[in-house]
């Protein structure tokens, strides 16, 4: 893991004070990793609670596009992940279970959005014809 | 030709003994493919919350249930807790064993706050008769959202026999290898979180 390597370089952080401009590598990571997944949580939460944009597909995609690029942000800064990583396994792994929880996704949100729109108003004429 | 001869030569082309891999050598990415296994557990929880959002039979909705501000507490809560942990593994990486053991407890600390303030809420949703059976909503809520909690309650009783075990033991390479996945279940958390907080809270009221 990318940590077993700061063993040499660990004794030039201080106590997480942003000040120590010489880190290289893990502490400088960590806190560029939590400074963006601040901002990133930040915008969302202070456009809902603002009261969102006039366009309600607009306040949605900002705040899903917010929540997908901090996924990313912790993935890379607070995970480590890379393509290297135990050659490469770890990130095979991961697209296989992301390309499954897409599939998984959309397809159920998919099918069941259909089912509603399609099944329900059969099922009321269903009853009102049953005596 | 004997049949000693045919084993001597196929012992020179291929191993006919297990080979021995140093101890723990295959924790890390056993520990990720449990991960990715756990994540598409979560992703089955969404996908049925997804689809059951609108179904509320009459009962109160996201609008009425939802307080934003106390999820943007318990959202910087569980994100300070994963610095934090960040800031203990960078403690372990230099063999500081105190140090570490200091930011874990201060981790264990926004954990417990986050579990508490969740707590809270659950316990005033239920209160005001918004439990998990009024409505398939809440009943997916309650799954979904107490599925991310327990996680954070059984990571944070992990942290704290790792504490134990450091303080007892010191910084062992076995130590450092369970706080290393402990590292990552903690940030694995934190990611789910950011969907949840996402799909149920902000989605359910915009």
């Amino acid at each position: 893991m990318a940590h077993s390597h700061n063993a040499h370089d660990g004794h030039h952080h201080g106590h997480g004070h942003g000040h120590d401009d010489h880190a290289h590598g893990s502490f400088k990571s960590y806190m560029t990793g939590f400074v963006l997944a601040v901002i990133l949580t930040v915008i969302p939460f202070g456009i809902v609670m603002g009261g969102g944009f006039d366009s309600r597909a607009l306040t949605i995609a900002v705040v899903v596009l917010c929540a997908v690029a901090q996924v990313l942000v912790h993935m890379i800064y607070f995970l480590h992940m890379t393509s290297s990583a135990e050659e490469g396994w770890t990130m095979l792994s991961t697209v296989f279970t992301v390309v499954i929880v897409v599939i998984m996704l959309a397809g159920s949100l998919w099918v069941m959005f259909h089912m509603n729109t399609n099944m329900m108003p059969q099922m009321s004429h269903e009853l009102q014809v049953m005596p | 030709m004997s049949t000693v001869t045919e084993i001597k030569t196929a012992s020179e082309y291929w191993e006919t003994e297990p080979h021995h891999h140093p101890e723990g050598a295959s924790t890390s990415i056993g520990f990720w493919v449990y991960l990715m296994s756990d994540c598409l557990m979560f992703a089955v929880l969404f996908a049925t919350f997804g689809v059951l959002r609108g179904n509320l039979a009459a009962g109160p909705g996201p609008k009425d249930l939802f307080d934003l501000s106390l999820v943007a507490v318990n959202t910087t809560m569980l994100l300070l807790s994963s610095i934090t942990y960040g800031f203990a593994m960078l403690r372990m990486g230099a063999g500081d064993k105190s140090g570490t053991l200091r930011w874990l407890a201060i981790t264990l600390f926004f954990g417990l706050c986050f579990l508490g303030i969740e707590l809270y809420e659950f316990h005033h949703m239920i209160a005001e008769g918004a439990g998990p059976w009024r409505s398939a909503f809440l009943s997916s809520f309650f799954a979904l959202v107490g599925t991310h909690g327990l996680h954070v309650t059984f990571g944070s009783i992990w942290l704290v026999t790792l504490m134990v075990q450091v303080s007892k033991f010191g910084l062992t390479s076995a130590n450092q290898r369970r706080l290393t996945c402990l590292s990552l279940f903690w940030h694995f958390l934190d990611l789910i979180w950011i969907g949840v907080f996402t799909v149920v809270y902000l989605l359910g009221v915009i």
